[in-house]
């Protein structure tokens, strides 16, 4: 244990590294899937069509769909026999980005939804009332539930950056290029090299901390 | 009234919701420059009647004028034509944003000019005695104070037709009052057209001209108030009225319009066209009852005897309730129970004139 705060203390370049990576791509995958999920959920919120129920339904089911399931979908898609395969994204950062923000997205999409639908009913009449047009009034009740909105991200960003799955079948969690905090987790565990996956476990559980803190601030407004 | 052409005018407007046709016939025409009261009980449609004079909803049947034009389907029409009035609703909702962006919001959205924005709602807030509080975050308000700011937000616009809902439901004394101030100061100010809906009948008579009595969806009577308080046309608007003698009985003889009721051991004369043989409810306000502790010599028609049953006070204002064979009930001052004096159990003479009896057909 004295061994693993040593680590972080001392700002350990690999363990520093590791950490910076797993930020930087659950950011970024959460970046992607917020710009998809967000008009993609105002829209299915705001327009009436047939089966949407359904699709809610759909949606809220794929919140807690296995990370493997969605690894091993990426995957298929991917490798080199699969359709993408020319591309060479297999074992890159950029395969475990495509699969955290498929990962991500119903459970971003959902919550928006849900954050719009949360809106007052009375404040899209008054809105209408005031004169404002189909668009105006969405703008309106995305602006109302904007701290709801951003719950649904930071959700996203939590799974995203606690996966461990997805990035080890698609990410290879190759040393210096593809490792990830949860990955070298798994790895340093079974090699023994526990001090090191302590290390990386607390700084895992630091930044859970801090995703929950903020979102417990975002749902008190 | 400065006119007689509607601003705003239905024919044969309906609203069929969940299954039940919650409006029917609504043949309304609301005259520009009128402030027009819509009383009605809990559930009898005012709320849908106004969405659908807002051209919030579209109506199930009929059609809805703005000025002459049927603005009743194309979306463009609606949208044009609800930029010219303003609705607030009854429950009080801001926006979370400051009093100020609140206020601005309407004229945004009609592309209003930045500095005219300022000006405007600097004007308004004014007006409504807010101007401290334009950078507060307006849900961090009182109810009335967020009334006002929903009313402000209304009027900030000049709309030509204002339609509040039950302005002041759930809303304190103190903050009713100001509310009221408020909705006389733009009748006075900006002459616009006012459609309220309220179940306050004391406050529908201070704001507004004209009343629609709604119930069940139906649009009962139109008319001036004292119309309404004194003539209602059926049994539910009377009791809705205020009128607490209602008295089932059938006429028993007529001569010169005045009438002989027969109810079920006396017999009450009043003024009626109403045909021999007709089943009615005769209608006595309160107020209109007097009581003495012996027979009167006086123009009054009726008179009975009877005990006194229930004696209860409200402010200055005591309500007597007599048995006389039917239960009768007279208001007088807590003066005159003190000085006749009046309690319960003591034998009372009531009168009332045969003018003072309004006679509603039954079925």
């Amino acid at each position: 244990m004295t061994k693993a705060i040593e680590l972080i203390v001392s700002l350990d370049p690999e363990v520093m590294q590791i950490a910076g990576r797993s930020l930087a791509l659950a950011a970024s995958s959460c970046a992607i899937a917020t710009l998809i999920a967000i008009p993609l959920g105002s829209v299915i919120h705001f327009n009436s069509f047939r089966g949407k129920r359904l699709l809610v339904n759909i949606i809220q089911t794929l919140y807690s769909v296995p990370t493997v399931v969605v690894g091993l979908f990426v995957f298929v898609f991917i490798s080199r026999a699969g359709p993408l395969g020319n591309l060479g994204l297999l074992f890159t950062p950029a395969a475990i980005i495509i699969g955290q923000v498929l990962l991500v997205l119903p459970i971003m999409m959902g919550l928006t939804i849900s954050a719009l639908r949360g809106v007052d009913v009375t404040l899209t009449d008054t809105a209408i009332s005031l004169g404002a047009n189909r668009f105006q009034t969405a703008a309106l009740v995305i602006k109302e539930a904007r701290f709801a909105m951003l719950g649904a991200v930071i959700m996203g960003f939590g799974r995203a950056i606690s996966e461990v799955g997805l990035s080890l079948m698609v990410g290879g969690n190759i040393r210096g290029f593809t490792r990830t905090l949860t990955t070298a987790i798994s790895l340093e565990t079974s090699k023994g090299e526990l001090e090191l996956s302590i290390a990386l476990g607390i700084i895992l559980l630091f930044i859970a901390l801090v995703v929950s803190i903020v979102l417990n601030r975002l749902q008190q407004r | 009234m400065s006119n007689n052409k509607p601003i705003i005018e239905t024919t044969d407007l309906g609203q069929r919701l969940n299954g039940r046709d919650v409006l029917r016939d609504i043949n309304l025409r609301i005259e520009q420059g009128e402030v027009f009261a819509l009383i009605g009980p809990t559930g009898s449609g005012k709320t849908t009647l106004l969405r659908l004079l807002d051209l919030i909803d579209k109506p199930s049947q009929g059609k809805v004028y703005f000025n002459g034009t049927d603005v009743t389907e194309s979306d463009r029409q609606r949208l044009d034509t609800r930029r010219r009035m303003a609705f607030v609703l009854q429950k009080p909702v801001v926006f979370n944003a400051s009093v100020y962006d609140n206020i601005a919001y309407g004229l945004k959205w009609r592309g209003v000019s930045r500095e005219n924005v300022h000006t405007r709602v600097d004007d308004i807030l004014d007006m409504i005695g807010m101007v401290d509080f334009h950078k507060r975050n307006a849900r961090m308000l009182s109810g009335g104070e967020m009334q006002r700011v929903a009313i402000a937000r209304a009027i900030a616009t000049e709309p030509e037709v204002l339609l509040l809902d039950e302005p002041t439901a759930n809303l304190d004394p103190v903050s009713t009052a100001k509310i009221e101030e408020l909705i006389t100061d733009i009748i006075q100010q900006y002459r616009t057209t006012i459609v309220m809906a309220t179940h306050d009948m004391s406050q529908g008579q201070r704001l507004a001209d004209r009343v629609g009595m709604l119930l069940n969806g139906e649009i009962v009577q139109t008319g001036g108030w004292h119309e309404a308080l004194n003539s209602p046309r059926n049994r539910e608007m009377a009791k809705f009225v205020g009128i607490e003698n209602i008295i089932n009985g059938v006429v028993v003889s007529s001569e010169d319009n005045v009438v002989t009721i027969g109810t079920d051991d006396s017999v009450i004369e009043a003024v009626s066209d109403c045909a021999v043989g007709e089943q009615i409810h005769a209608c006595i306000r309160s107020e209109e009852v007097i009581l003495a502790l012996s027979r009167l010599s006086s123009s009054a028609r009726n008179t009975f005897t009877g005990d006194i049953t229930r004696l209860t006070f409200t402010g200055p204002v005591a309500r007597v309730e007599i048995d006389c064979g039917f239960r009768l009930v007279a208001l007088v001052t807590r003066r005159s129970v003190e000085e006749m004096p009046l309690e319960k159990g003591k034998k009372v003479y009531a009168s009332f004139k045969a003018t003072a009896v309004h006679v509603i057909r039954r079925g």
